[in-house]
């Protein structure tokens, strides 16, 4: 599957199938810390992704003024 | 994974709620958990006009979205940083948004208005640039809230943001910052009320909402807070949650419930001690207020350097 990340904005190739948790652990990745989307749906945590599927990893973390 | 509401498949969990939701309950969970902070902590009379301080990020958008679909009279307010092409994009999303939802949008460019960018302010005033930023907003949307006839100020403010400040100050033990950090900020002599009322949702759950309802927002992350202190503190809290979901809300909710009474003297005490700014009338408690501060620094004309004697 192709992986988008950000911060810096990158496409990785990772091998399916496999659990979104387990592909953020795989990545390094807080839970808490991104959403995962595939085409244009969110996944929860379970969700098993294949080969072929379009993944982003998406921050949800901001941190500017307040 | 299964819908707490209603058993259909889910497309996000909230371990804080031990909870799962489609799409649809989703998005009803996030007008509750608004509706509820609305109406617990008496943020917004029957008639009042709400100004929304729009960034083009998620939380803003998706707090405007909420509340004039909650039939609140939200107007949105967006600054214009001069954070180079990151302003630029963030402008356009929060157009998109104003213009998609037929609503009233003000705008204020801050390089336009007052001749300088927060990159530059921040560098003159040697401040770090998101406390130049910062107090900037906080200036400039109470100054167009009083100006524009407002009765209030509403912030994307989120559960992260407002456990992450409250770490930072609890760590410092800056009394007087945690007698103000409440979900509202009661109107002054000079100030409107400040609200908060996206305190019950966290900020994934803001950008699950974006996603959902199709609201484009700027994804990337100002340059200029790259590795601040505020990033480290929320990463330092999620490293909690996620062995203990539920954390942040106790640390927060416990905090309001039982802590921020304590701080409110202080509070009061600067309350008291309030002039008003020579420069541009707004409150403060100095001769001129930080803003106008920032501003002097920022545009005064560069000084040759001195030759030294030999």
């Amino acid at each position: 599957m192709r992986v988008l990340l950000r911060n810096p904005r990158r496409l990785v190739e990772v091998a399916g199938p496999r659990r979104v948790h387990e592909l953020l652990a795989e990545l390094g990745v807080r839970r808490e810390s991104v959403l995962v989307i595939r085409g244009d749906t969110l996944v929860t945590d379970d969700a098993v992704l294949d080969d072929g599927d379009e993944i982003e990893v998406r921050p949800v973390i901001s941190g500017g003024a307040l | 994974m299964k819908c707490r509401r209603c058993r259909q498949p889910a497309v996000i969990e909230l371990r804080r709620h031990n909870a799962a939701f489609c799409p649809e309950c989703f998005l009803h969970h996030c007008r509750s958990q608004v509706r509820r902070s609305l109406e617990d902590f008496h943020m917004i009379g029957e008639g009042e006009r709400v100004l929304v301080a729009v960034s083009g990020g998620k939380d803003s958008l998706a707090l405007w979205d909420i509340l004039l679909d909650l039939g609140v009279a939200a107007d949105g307010l967006y600054l214009g940083l001069g954070i180079g092409d990151y302003s630029d994009r963030s402008g356009e999303f929060a157009r998109a948004f104003a213009s998609g939802r037929g609503a009233r949008l003000i705008e204020v460019d801050i390089p336009s208005a007052y001749g300088f960018g927060i990159p530059e302010g921040a560098a003159a005033a040697r401040r770090v640039p998101c406390s130049a930023c910062g107090l900037s907003k906080r200036h400039l949307f109470n100054q167009a809230a009083v100006e524009g006839g407002y009765d209030v100020v509403a912030t994307g403010h989120n559960l992260d943001d407002e456990a992450a400040v409250l770490f930072g100050n609890v760590l410092r033990w800056s009394t007087e910052y945690l007698g103000r950090q409440l979900p509202v900020l009661p109107a002054a002599d000079g100030f409107v009320r400040k609200i908060k009322p996206l305190v019950r949702l966290g900020e994934r759950e803001m950008a699950a909402y974006c996603v959902l309802r199709g609201i484009d927002y700027i994804v990337e992350e100002c340059p200029m807070a790259e590795g601040n202190k505020h990033l480290g503190y929320k990463d330092a809290l999620n490293a909690v949650e996620e062995t203990s979901p539920g954390s942040k809300a106790a640390f927060y909710f416990g905090f309001l419930d039982r802590g921020a009474a304590h701080f409110a003297p202080e509070v009061e005490a600067v309350r008291q001690s309030l002039g008003t700014c020579a420069a541009c009338g707004s409150p403060t408690t100095g001769e001129t207020c930080s803003f106008c501060r920032l501003v002097d620094a920022a545009t005064a004309p560069l000084q040759a350097p001195t030759r030294r004697r030999r």
